[in-house]
């Protein structure tokens, strides 16, 4: 609490200094300052992680040349990609083109104006948060579809119908999956949700079992939403060169990118604040640590799981993707729903858990048991690698 | 069911993720110009002229007959041949190359010069790294560049070497079997001739 009741005592020392008709600018200023310096950082910092997280996982060593341990390799990517010339292509619509980045910087910074970093930590209080959340979110469909429209190329423009189609069809089950959150806890405001989940690691939503399978889901939709691997079809560089970023270059790539990087993280900070106590200590001994320390915490695990992912899986086929939001993706996250429901009709007791879990499991088993019995996939067959004659 | 794949591949790479710090069959990367793997026997790239002795003029192998030349694919190499005669291991005066150059940004490092050289003076390096700011002069290499002894030979390729040293030592006894064949002969017919000589002086 100290930490909190410090730096709303700074800003408050400051925003008297201002004239007292700039009062309510500087006190917006300052609240999204620390959100739009801390996240800057962060970006440059997980890019370098991310790089050398998949280094390793490909038995490489990742960049080690700038600096100690590539340290200062951010640096050298940030002077590289601010000193490239910015072209814009001849045919392209100069202002879209140009709009396109920003406006997909600010749908995911706004994002972050409502997640609650500490108690008293957020910079907009809004009575429907998550509703702001992903009302925000939504635009980022607008931009990318700008970017791959204004550029005049073929390859952005398949990039962003793709992005469309995909982030669309990701937004139903991502929302249905954060509904049994909202059901739980009562309430659309994102601060009634972590309070919800205050006194320990056992009140966080993920220990139930609707809350388990409605992480997963909203992890695999947050992926598809922010177009990471292996949703990453969009951008598809085997064969899309970059999709909507391929006219793209200098400063507004490195902002595609930025934006990208901060819609990961905000929507990382939405799944720690849903499901995983947001900035809650895991025990309640050690909450004498500021909440912002364990929301970034939990951030940054997340980020890590991504990064874990995209160092795993291929990229999914168009079709793939669809048919995975249509078919398992939303059938899931409904029989999810109704498994909230009978948990909280039976106030979240044993029972509640048990049958709960029963539904989420029998909904899981059995849907994926049909859905791969009617897709009539088998096991494959390898007509020379598997045979032992030629072991032999 | 759906997920377990999934699950198995992120164990895969969490394996290699944690290993690569331990496990020096999960970090296989070399820092190449400060770490280097020594290079294996077989190794090859460009072609390379073999000297024997101290002196790469008088001991070059090559006697510019210029079949490489002819049968190099690519035809990266050019020949000149020299007026004058040197003689050669078994003391046969032969011809040398005035000019013998190889322009190794052509190479391809098939290594058909190295199989059709009759005289074992041309054979494979192994050495790669070259660069030049001028692609015209840098990359061809004169025979001043190219000579190398054979003790580098050995070096680099011993197995191979020794091989060669075999040939050259066997080609060296069948001369000189050769050599005391004709010696013999001669002497042989020297004898003769000075028999009949004395047998037709005794008769006359």
């Amino acid at each position: 609490m100290w930490f909190e009741e410090l730096l709303i005592s700074i800003k408050a020392s400051m925003v008297l200094l201002a004239p007292e008709m700039v009062r309510p600018l500087v006190s917006a200023l300052l609240s999204s300052m620390p959100i739009l310096m801390s996240f800057g950082g962060l970006f440059a910092m997980v890019t370098l992680l991310e790089r050398k997280m998949l280094g390793r996982i490909q038995n490489r060593l990742g960049p080690n040349r700038v600096g100690p341990f590539g340290l200062f390799q951010p640096v050298a990517d940030g002077i590289k990609m601010l000193t490239k010339e910015d072209i814009v292509p001849h045919s392209a619509d100069h202002l879209i083109h140009f709009l396109a980045p920003l406006i997909l910087l600010v749908s995911a910074m706004l994002g972050l104006s409502v997640i609650p970093f500490g108690q008293k930590l957020v910079a907009v209080e809004l009575e429907a948060g998550i509703l702001f959340f992903f009302a925000v979110g939504g635009a980022a469909e607008l931009a990318v579809f700008m970017a791959g429209w204004s550029s005049r190329n073929k390859y952005a423009l398949l990039g962003a119908l793709r992005a469309i189609a995909q982030m669309i069809s990701y937004e139903i089950p991502l929302i249905l999956s954060s509904i049994g959150v909202l059901m739980a806890a009562g309430s659309l405001s994102l601060v009634e949700v972590v309070q919800a989940q205050a006194g320990g690691m056992h009140a966080w939503y993920i220990w139930t079992p609707w809350g388990f399978l409605g992480c997963i889901l909203f992890l695999i939709a947050t992926l598809a939403e922010v177009n990471r691997s292996p949703f990453d079809i969009p951008e598809a560089e085997s064969e899309l060169i970059a999709g909507h970023m391929t006219e793209y270059s200098g400063f507004k790539y490195a902002v595609f990118f930025l934006a990208e990087f901060v819609a990961m993280f905000a929507m990382c900070a939405l799944t720690a604040t849903l499901f995983l106590g947001g900035y809650h200590a895991p025990l309640p001994i050690l909450s004498f640590i500021p909440g912002p320390f364990w929301l970034f915490l939990k951030l940054i695990l997340l980020v890590l799981l991504f990064i874990w992912i995209r160092g795993t899986m291929p990229r999914l086929r168009a079709d793939q993707l669809m048919e995975f939001a249509w078919k398992f993706m939303l059938p899931m996250s409904m029989a999810n729903l109704v498994a909230t429901g009978l948990w909280i009709a039976l106030d979240g007791g044993v029972l509640g858990w048990i049958l709960s879990a029963i539904l989420n499991g029998a909904a899981y088993f059995g849907w994926s048991h049909l859905l791969s019995r009617a897709s009539g996939v088998k096991p494959r067959v390898y007509q020379y690698a598997d045979d032992p004659q030629t072991h032999a | 069911m759906i997920g377990k794949g999934i699950a198995k591949g992120m164990v895969e790479t969490a394996r290699n993720l944690v290993g690569s710090y331990h496990e020096s069959e999960r970090m296989v990367t070399v820092e190449y110009p400060e770490q280097k793997i020594p290079a294996k026997e077989s190794a090859r790239n460009f072609p390379f002229l073999v000297y024997d002795g101290d002196d790469w003029q008088t001991g070059l192998r090559c006697v510019s007959c210029q079949i490489c030349e002819k049968e190099c694919p690519p035809q990266c190499i050019y020949i000149e041949k020299d007026t004058e005669k040197k003689p050669d291991f078994l003391g046969k005066p032969q011809f040398q190359p005035k000019i013998f150059d190889i322009d190794v940004s052509v190479c391809m490092g098939c290594q058909i010069c190295v199989e059709v050289c009759p005289f074992e003076s041309i054979r494979m390096d192994r050495e790669f790294e070259y660069a030049g700011t001028d692609r015209f002069n840098d990359m061809l290499f004169t025979k001043e560049n190219l000579a190398k002894s054979n003790s580098y030979y050995h070096q680099i390729h011993p197995t191979e070497a020794t091989e060669t040293d075999g040939i050259r030592e066997d080609k060296r006894q069948a001369h000189l079997l050769k050599e005391r064949a004709k010696a013999e002969k001669l002497a042989k017919a020297k004898k003769e001739a000075m028999e009949k000589k004395a047998g037709a002086s005794s008769t006359d």
